[in-house]
């Protein structure tokens, strides 16, 4: 096992890319909902300002 | 087909189809990086050159494949926003441009990590290949900053739009980079003249992984393009429906 993780002395370096893949992968999933979310949030406030005036 | 089309770039219609179409994208895209991953981690055997370090290739050939796929979404895109006007296109630009900035990051972050043991360098100043990836990194900082600097939408779309026109020069730079010049890089594997130049239990999990990096980005960026949507339709009925659910009241 971990003859499998240590990749021939370079487990370091292949370990980091992939754990940096997976990184910002999730960081575009998490960016782009969290995005979406605040525009509808915005949209939402603005409509419910305006019909309350 | 046409009206299709024109249907399709509808936004409202748009809004409604996409929704069913990222789970389409995003559940086959992650499946083949588990396999890919595993695969190429585990299963395909050691480079004869460089030993295991090579296995980097399965997330940095993707990463740098997107990059450059999105910079020709965006410029592509721009265009036809700016020839057409149509304002889907300019929301899918804008959508590319953060999405291709962090895979160009992530391409140069793993290109580095594996030129350390290989090249014995994290970085190589005036290489071509190296250098022209960090152009387009800043391309899409200049075109992103551009775009949050106009306020109205439709003068951010045309200026961010030349921006991004003018910067595609860039691409066949960095896609020829290795052959053009000498660069630290290592030429083509997969797309050269007499197919590609890598075994079978290394290809597949490759092809795998580019296949499923490609399906997970149109999940991501059909994501994005419905929040752009959504902004530039504020004032449009149609996004009020969808905003204030029926019986929420206002």
């Amino acid at each position: 096992m971990s003859e499998l993780l240590a990749m021939g002395n370079y487990g370091p370096y292949v370990w980091s890319s992939f754990g940096l893949t997976l990184a910002v992968l999730v960081i575009c999933a998490v960016q782009g909902r969290r995005r979406h979310v605040n525009v509808v949030n915005d949209i939402r406030t603005r409509i419910r300002a305006l019909e309350s005036e | 087909m046409w009206n299709w089309f024109h249907k399709l770039a509808s936004p409202p219609h748009f809004y409604r189809i996409s929704a069913k179409m990222i789970p389409w994208f995003a559940f086959p895209g992650a499946i083949l990086i588990v396999y890919g991953a595993v695969s190429g981690l585990f299963v395909a055997p050691a480079d004869y050159q460089q030993g295991d370090a090579f296995r980097i290739i399965y997330v940095h050939v993707p990463a740098a494949y997107l990059s450059m796929m999105a910079y020709m979404i965006m410029a592509l895109s721009a265009a036809i926003g700016l020839i057409w006007r149509i304002k889907l296109a300019h929301a899918v630009a804008a959508a590319a441009a953060p999405l291709g900035a962090w895979f160009t990051f992530l391409a140069l972050i793993t290109g580095s990590i594996w030129g350390r043991p290989m090249w014995g360098t994290w970085w190589e100043w005036g290489d071509p290949r190296l250098t022209s990836e960090l152009i387009m990194l800043f391309l899409y900082f200049g075109y992103m900053a551009l775009r949050a600097a106009i306020d109205e939408t439709v003068k951010a779309d045309k200026a961010s739009a030349v921006l991004a026109l003018v910067g595609a020069v860039n691409i066949p730079i960095i896609h020829f980079s290795v052959e053009w010049w000498s660069s630290l890089h290592q030429g083509p594997t997969l797309v050269r003249a007499g197919g590609p130049a890598i075994e079978t239990a290394m290809l597949y999990p490759l092809l795998a992984m580019i296949f499923g990096f490609t399906l997970v980005f149109g999940a991501l960026i059909l994501g994005r393009v419905r929040t752009e949507v959504l902004f530039r339709e504020r004032l449009k009925h149609w996004v009020r429906v969808i905003v204030i659910p029926e019986g929420a009241g206002a």
